[in-house]
C-alpha cells in the first residue's frame, strides 16, 4: 500500500510534467492543425537555459543567499528566453508554409527540431550537464511514504502556471481572442483579430511552459542532455492526443495519465519497458477513439 | 535591387538580432558567474556574413543584376539538354552500368566502403519513397524494418548457420509481414498522426531490441555473423563445389548493387504500375481516391508492407557487410535521414533519391572536418529545402500541386 501511494505522488509530479509539455503541442494545433515537432527541442532548450541561469547564479554565490529568488529568476528568464525561440522558429520555418501541404510543414518542423537539438549538442556538448543540488534537500515522511521537497515544489509550480493558463484563456481578452481564431481564422480576423500575432503568441505560451517543465526535469532528475526532449516530447504528444488534441483540459488529463501510466509500469509490469507503455496507450488511442477522451466538446473548448 | 533590398532588411535584421540573442546565454553565460561576449560575437559574424551573402546573391538573381552570368548558364544547360536528350535513354542508363560495374577496378578500398553504403542507402530511400513519396504516408519508424532485416540475417545466420541467399528473402518476407502488423492498426490515420504513430512504432522496435537479453543480447549486440557466401567450382581432386565468403571490399560492393538495381527497377514498375498510379491519386487526395473506387486502405497496406521489403533486403545485407548488429544502428536520426535523403532528393523521383543519397553520404566524407555539423546542416537543409523548393533536386514528373490545405 506504501508502495502504491509513493507510486502515486511519483506519478502525479512527472503526469504534470507532460502536461505542461502536451499543452503547448494541443495549443499549436488548436491553432494551426500541425504538430510541432520542434516542441520537445524547447522542452530540452528549458532545461540547459534553467542549468545555465542555476549554475551561473551559484557561480555568482547568489543561489545561498537568495535562493528563492534566484530560482524565480530562472524561471522567468528561461521561459522567455524559450518564447522568443519558439516565435523565432514560428516565423522563418512555419509561417511561410502555413498555405502549403500537411506534409512540407511537418518536414519543415522535423527539419527544425533536428537543427535544435543538434545546435544544444554543439553549444552546449555532448555530456549530461549536472543540475546544482543543494536546493531542496530532504522532504516529509509520512510512514514509509516520502514526498520530496522538490516534488512539492514540482507540483505547487505546475498546478500554478496550469491555473495561471486557464485564467489566461478563459477569462481574458487575450485568451477570447486565441479561442476565436482556433475556431475560425477568418472570422476572427474580420473583427480586426490579427491571427498572425495570435499565432506568435500561442507558439510563446507553449514554449514558455515546456521551459518551465524542461527546468523541473532538469531539478528532479538532476541533469539534462541534449536529446532529453525527444522522448518527452513523444509522451506528451500522446498525452495531448489522449485528452483530444485541440482540448486543454484534456491535454492536463492526459498528462497525468500518461505520467501515472508510466509510472505504475514501471513500478508494477517493467522498468526496462516504461517507455513502451505511452507508445502503446497513443496507438490504442488513436485505434479506438481518434477525438480522445475529451473530444466531444471539441468545439466549445478548443485554442 | 535597391528596391528588393529596401523591402527585406527590416525583417533579416530582427532576424539577426533575435539570433544573436538566442545565441548568447547558450555560448556567453559561464557556471563560474562571468560573463563572455567574444565566442558569441564570433560566431555570429560569421552566421551573419553567410547569410548576407546568400540573401544578397538571391536578391540580384531576382532583380537580374546576374543576368550576364546566369543567361549563358542557362543557355548552356538547355544546350547540354537538347544534346542529351537526342541520345536514347538506353545509352545513358548503360554508361551509368558500366561506371558502376568498372568502379572498384579504379578506386581505393575506401572509396569502395562509401559506394556501398550510398547504395544500402539508395535500397532505403526508394524503399521509403514508395510509402512517402507514392502514397504520400509519412512514415518516421521505417527504420524498424531495416532493424527487423538486419536481426532476421543475423539470428538465423548464427543460431541456424543459414546462409545470406536464404536469408535475404526470409529477411524481407519478415519485414513485410512487420510491416503490416504495425500497418494495419495505424493506416486508418491520416497526414500527422500516422507520423507520430509510426515514430512511436520504430521507438518500440528499438527498445524491444535493446531490452530482450535473451534473444538479442541487448545493447552488446549480436557479433560475429557470416558475411555473403557463393559456391564456386573447384577442380582438384576431381569436381566439388568449394564454399567461398565474400568478405572482400569489392564482392560485397557487387552484391550491394546489384541489391540497389532489383530495387531500382522494382520501385520504377511499382510507380508506372496501375499500383503506382493508385498510391498518387492516395497522395494527392484520398477521398477523391476512395470516391474513384481505389481500395485506399489496402493500397496504403501494400505500400506500407512494400517500403518495409525494401528496407528488409537493405537491412539483411548491411548485417552482412558490418557481420554485427546492435540497436545503437536503428535509432530515430537514421530514419530522419533516410527521409531527408528522400526530401532533398525529390519526393517520388528515383533518379533525385539516388542523387540525395550520394549527397547526404558522399559529403560528409568530403568535409570529414566539419563531421560534427552534419545533423545541424541536415536539419537546416530541410527546412530550407521546404521553404524554396519542397519538391526536391530533381522533381517527380507527375505531381498534382493541390495540397489539402489549399481549398480552406
Amino acid at each position: 500500500m506504501e508502495y502504491f501511494i509513493q507510486q502515486l505522488i511519483n506519478g502525479i509530479t512527472l503526469g504534470g510534467l507532460y502536461a505542461l509539455i502536451a499543452l503547448g503541442y494541443t495549443m499549436v494545433y488548436g491553432v494551426i492543425q500541425l504538430i510541432n515537432f520542434a516542441h520537445g527541442e524547447f522542452f530540452a532548450a528549458g532545461g540547459y537555459v534553467g542549468v545555465i541561469l542555476l549554475s551561473f547564479f551559484t557561480g555568482l554565490g547568489y543561489m545561498e543567499t537568495h535562493p528563492i529568488l534566484c530560482l524565480s529568476a530562472a524561471f522567468v528568464l528561461t521561459m522567455g528566453y524559450c518564447a522568443f525561440l519558439a516565435v523565432g522558429v514560428e516565423k522563418v520555418a512555419y509561417k511561410p508554409l502555413r498555405r502549403q501541404s500537411r506534409l512540407a510543414a511537418l518536414l519543415s518542423a522535423l527539419g527544425v527540431s533536428i537543427f535544435l537539438s543538434n545546435g544544444l549538442m554543439l553549444t552546449q556538448g555532448v555530456y549530461d550537464k549536472a543540475y546544482p543540488s543543494e536546493l531542496f534537500q530532504g522532504g516529509i515522511e509520512f510512514g514509509m511514504v516520502t514526498i520530496s521537497y522538490l516534488q512539492m515544489m514540482i507540483v505547487g509550480m505546475t498546478i500554478f502556471l496550469l491555473f495561471g493558463l486557464n485564467i489566461l484563456v478563459f477569462k481574458t481578452k487575450i485568451g477570447m481572442a486565441m479561442r476565436a481564431t482556433a475556431q475560425d481564422k477568418v472570422m476572427s480576423s474580420l473583427v480586426s483579430i490579427s491571427s498572425n500575432r495570435i499565432i506568435s503568441l500561442t507558439f510563446a505560451i507553449g514554449a514558455g511552459l515546456a521551459a518551465a517543465a524542461g527546468i523541473m526535469v532538469g531539478l528532479y532528475y538532476g541533469s539534462v542532455r541534449y536529446d532529453m526532449g525527444f522522448l518527452p516530447g513523444i509522451k506528451a504528444f500522446a498525452a495531448a492526443v489522449l485528452g483530444g488534441i485541440g482540448n486543454i483540459t484534456g491535454a492536463m488529463l492526459g498528462g497525468l495519465i500518461i505520467g501515472m501510466v508510466e509510472i505504475f509500469g514501471a513500478g508494477y509490469i517493467s522498468g526496462q519497458y516504461k517507455d513502451v507503455f505511452a507508445f502503446i496507450i497513443l496507438i490504442s488511442v488513436l485505434y479506438f477513439k481518434p477525438t480522445g477522451i475529451m473530444g466531444e466538446n471539441i468545439d466549445d473548448t478548443r485554442v | 535591387m535597391i528596391q528588393e533590398f529596401k523591402k527585406v532588411w527590416k525583417p533579416y535584421t530582427i532576424g539577426l538580432l533575435w539570433l544573436l540573442g538566442l545565441l548568447w546565454p547558450l555560448l556567453g553565460i559561464h557556471p563560474d558567474g562571468t560573463l563572455s561576449f567574444d565566442k558569441t560575437f564570433t560566431v555570429w559574424l560569421y552566421i551573419t556574413v553567410g547569410t548576407f551573402i546568400c540573401l544578397l546573391l538571391y536578391l540580384m538573381n531576382k532583380s537580374g543584376s546576374l543576368d550576364a552570368v546566369s543567361r549563358p548558364l542557362a543557355g548552356m544547360r538547355e544546350t547540354v539538354g537538347q544534346a542529351s536528350s537526342k541520345v536514347p535513354n538506353w545509352v545513358w542508363i548503360i554508361i551509368l552500368l558500366a561506371v558502376a560495374f568498372s568502379y572498384p577496378f579504379f578506386t581505393g578500398r575506401y572509396a569502395q566502403d562509401v559506394a556501398t553504403n550510398v547504395l544500402i542507402y539508395i535500397c532505403l530511400g526508394l524503399g521509403l519513397n514508395v510509402v512517402v513519396g507514392l502514397a504520400g504516408m509519412l512514415d518516421l519508424g521505417y527504420i524498424a524494418f531495416y532493424g527487423v532485416g538486419a536481426y532476421t540475417y543475423a539470428l538465423l545466420n548464427i543460431h541456424f548457420g543459414m546462409s545470406f541467399w536464404i536469408c535475404l528473402p526470409i529477411s524481407a518476407t519478415l519485414a513485410l509481414i512487420a510491416g503490416c502488423i504495425i500497418g494495419y492498426p495505424t493506416l486508418r490515420m491520416r497526414g500527422d498522426y500516422l507520423a507520430i504513430v509510426t515514430l512511436g512504432f520504430g521507438e518500440i522496435v528499438r527498445i524491444i531490441l535493446n531490452n530482450w537479453m535473451s534473444l538479442t543480447n541487448g545493447p552488446n549486440g549480436i557479433l560475429g555473423v557470416k558475411p555473403p557466401s557463393i559456391y564456386i567450382p573447384s577442380f582438384e581432386n576431381g569436381f566439388s563445389l568449394e564454399l567461398f565468403y565474400l568478405k572482400k571490399l569489392h564482392y560485397l560492393y557487387y552484391v550491394a548493387l546489384v541489391l540497389a538495381i532489383i530495387t531500382i527497377i522494382a520501385v520504377r514498375h511499382l510507380n508506372f504500375s496501375r499500383i503506382g498510379r493508385a498510391w498518387e491519386s492516395i497522395r494527392e487526395d484520398e477521398t477523391a481516391a476512395e470516391l474513384m473506387g481505389v481500395n485506399t486502405f489496402k493500397l496504403k497496406l501494400l505500400a506500407y508492407a512494400m517500403g518495409a521489403l525494401f528496407a528488409g533486403m537493405a537491412g539483411a545485407f548491411f548485417c552482412a557487410r558490418m557481420r554485427f548488429v546492435s540497436p545503437e544502428s536503428f535509432t530515430f536520426l537514421e530514419s530522419a535521414m533516410v527521409l531527408s535523403m528522400v526530401v532533398l532528393g525529390g519526393m517520388g523521383s528515383i533518379p533525385g533519391i539516388i542523387l540525395g543519397a550520394a549527397a547526404l553520404i558522399v559529403l560528409p566524407e568530403v568535409f570529414r572536418e566539419f563531421e560534427a555539423y552534419r545533423m545541424l546542416a541536415f536539419g537546416m537543409a530541410m527546412v530550407v529545402m521546404m521553404l524554396f523548393r519542397p519538391a526536391g533536386l530533381i522533381p517527380a514528373k507527375r505531381m498534382g500541386t493541390r495540397g489539402e490545405e489549399k481549398e480552406g
